[in-house]
């Protein structure tokens, strides 16, 4: 097969046409600085704000609650430091969860470094937020608690709505980072309980280096970045007019069409994981039912992640692995092991994430050169 | 990332499987990353007539498990036991620094399964001797 078969888009997914199209226009026509006052700016200011319009619509907020960022990991920055900074003389403790992304892992690390604390809530064997935990880490000086809407690796779907009430009852403030959600679950601001929460354009097939920030009315995040008063000022730097643009109709196409999308996706994530199991032995599945509809996880036992994934792509296939050889720092994936997996179930995890692009050929041809891989890794591995 | 002669030793490794009656074997573990080798070798008259492997690891893990396992077929003890991860490493045309460290278990694999083969061939001299 000459094209490749494109199952990592948890990782990032292509731009939609209908998205790269309307976005050219603002490179080479329209490409005015919104903040300028002549005709071309004012046009450029327009189309920000018309984006700005459309997202809000989405998310059910006001536009002036909406805030473009350059990628997903700067929402969760600006969320998680910009509200402990501004609201630090409300309290100090900052709680979050076992499996988030480093984007929000490592704001709450650098926290510590200024004098706040944390706690980690931990996950069920189901890779789903442990509430009773996460409840029970709650202190008096509490201020934020960040939890991610559903998982990158194994698409668990976290209680967010549950969890937002508990926060809000308690008046902390409640972040989530819903980057793998958007497209998939419902982005209603209001229903979520949500005080911000975090988005990134290329999981939706906007472009890359484009993202999203909510923030409820009367919350002011302290910015990251000193400039201009773009962004009122929470997120300088001149407008990224095209992104902007492209990012507002990503959004609005992902939605347009989610009961189809939801449709086929969770019907091809159900042929490959019943094609998995039944060709092949020892298959640990690690996504639980309650996850996104593009996203499988699963363990080969006794294989390693890496020598899958090469396998895999000398057949054109695109997927990613949890597995300790492919981290750079050798650490196995920190969510698979705070599932309670043991080392070498880790090793051989495996993320399959659909896109509305995914064909059931290509799911067909995915599950036997699955079973090939596997059986000629298993020849090589002492466990067997 | 990695050279062709890594891939083609990935995709196609020699000396896979386990051995029936060894003269030694070598398990050893990758303290770093958690991954596991076993290297089986037999020996006839101080030379390794027969080496085979089974490796739990990566890419670059099993590409050096075939090319040390390669290299060493047919060399007598002593200059197995001279070879080191890195001319295993240079033969595969280099290694990511990352790694580098899989190479080095697929030296201690072999030097773990002289070592039991050592041991073994001392237990047999001491029993012929009672
Ligand atoms: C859950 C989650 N949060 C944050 C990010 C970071 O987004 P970005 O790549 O836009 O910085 C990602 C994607 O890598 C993600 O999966
Ligand atoms: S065996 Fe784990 S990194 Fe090579």
């Amino acid at each position: 097969m000459e094209k490749t078969i494109y199952l990592d888009n948890n990782a990032t997914t292509r731009v939609d046409d209908t998205v790269a199209g309307e976005m050219l226009k603002y490179f080479t026509e329209e490409y005015g600085n919104p903040s300028s006052l002549y005709s071309i700016g004012a046009k450029a200011r327009t189309v920000v704000e018309d984006a700005r319009k459309r997202v809000a619509v989405l998310l059910n907020c006001e536009p002036r609650d909406v805030f473009f960022t350059g990628s997903g990991t700067e929402s969760d920055n600006l969320a998680i430091k910009g509200v402990a900074r501004r609201y630090k003389n409300k309290g100090t403790h900052i709680i979050t969860t076992a499996i988030e992304h480093h984007a929000v892992l490592k704001s709450v690390e650098q926290l510590s470094k200024e004098g706040f604390t944390y706690d980690i809530a931990r996950v069920g064997e189901d890779g789903i937020v442990d509430i009773e935990h996460l409840k029970s880490l709650i202190k008096p000086d509490t201020i934020l608690i960040s939890v991610m809407y559903a998982n990158n690796e194994t698409g668990a779907i976290q209680p967010i709505e549950e969890i937002g009430k508990i926060a809000k009852e308690r008046g902390i403030y409640f972040h989530t980072d819903a980057v793998q959600g958007a497209g998939k679950l419902s982005l209603n601001v209001k229903e979520l309980n949500v005080d911000l929460l975090s988005l990134s354009g290329h999981k939706f097939h906007a472009p890359k280096g484009v993202g999203i920030l909510y923030k409820r009315t009367g919350i002011n995040p302290t910015p990251l970045l000193s400039g201009g008063h773009q962004e009122l000022a929470v997120r300088p730097s001149t407008e990224n007019v095209p992104y902007i643009a492209g990012i507002a109709s990503a959004l609005e196409i992902a939605y347009r069409d989610i009961e189809v999308h939801r449709e086929k996706q969770s019907a091809l994530k159900k042929r490959l994981k019943a094609g998995l199991l039944k060709n092949i032995d020892k298959v640990v599945v690690n996504t639980p039912e309650k996850s996104v509809f593009n996203t499988l996880n699963v363990s080969f036992v006794g294989i390693e992640g890496e020598s899958i994934l090469f396998t895999l792509d000398s057949f054109g296939i695109a997927v990613s692995t949890g597995s300790a050889c492919t981290s750079g720092s050798l650490e196995p994936s920190h969510v698979i092991m705070a599932m309670g997996r043991d080392h070498t179930t880790c090793h051989g995890s495996v993320r399959f994430s659909l896109s509305k692009y995914t064909t059931e050929e290509e799911i067909d041809y995915t599950i036997e050169r699955v079973r090939e891989t596997v059986e000629k890794i298993r020849k090589i591995s002492p466990y067997k | 990332m990695y050279s062709q002669t890594v891939m083609d030793h990935f995709r196609n490794p020699h000396n896979v499987g386990k051995m029936e009656n060894p003269s030694g074997v070598g398990k050893v573990g990758n303290p770093q990353c958690g991954d596991e080798m076993v290297i089986y070798i037999k020996v006839e008259n101080n030379v390794i007539v027969d080496v085979t492997f089974e490796t739990f690891g990566c890419v670059a893990a099993i590409a050096s498990s075939s090319m040390t396992t390669d290299m060493i077929k047919g060399k007598t003890i002593e200059e197995a036991l001279g070879l080191s991860n890195k001319d295993v490493a240079d033969k595969l045309g280099g290694l990511p620094p990352v790694k580098m460290h899989c190479s080095v278990l697929a030296e201690e694999g072999i030097k773990a399964a002289i070592e039991d083969y050592r041991k073994r061939e001392e237990e047999k001299n001491n029993e012929q001797k009672i």
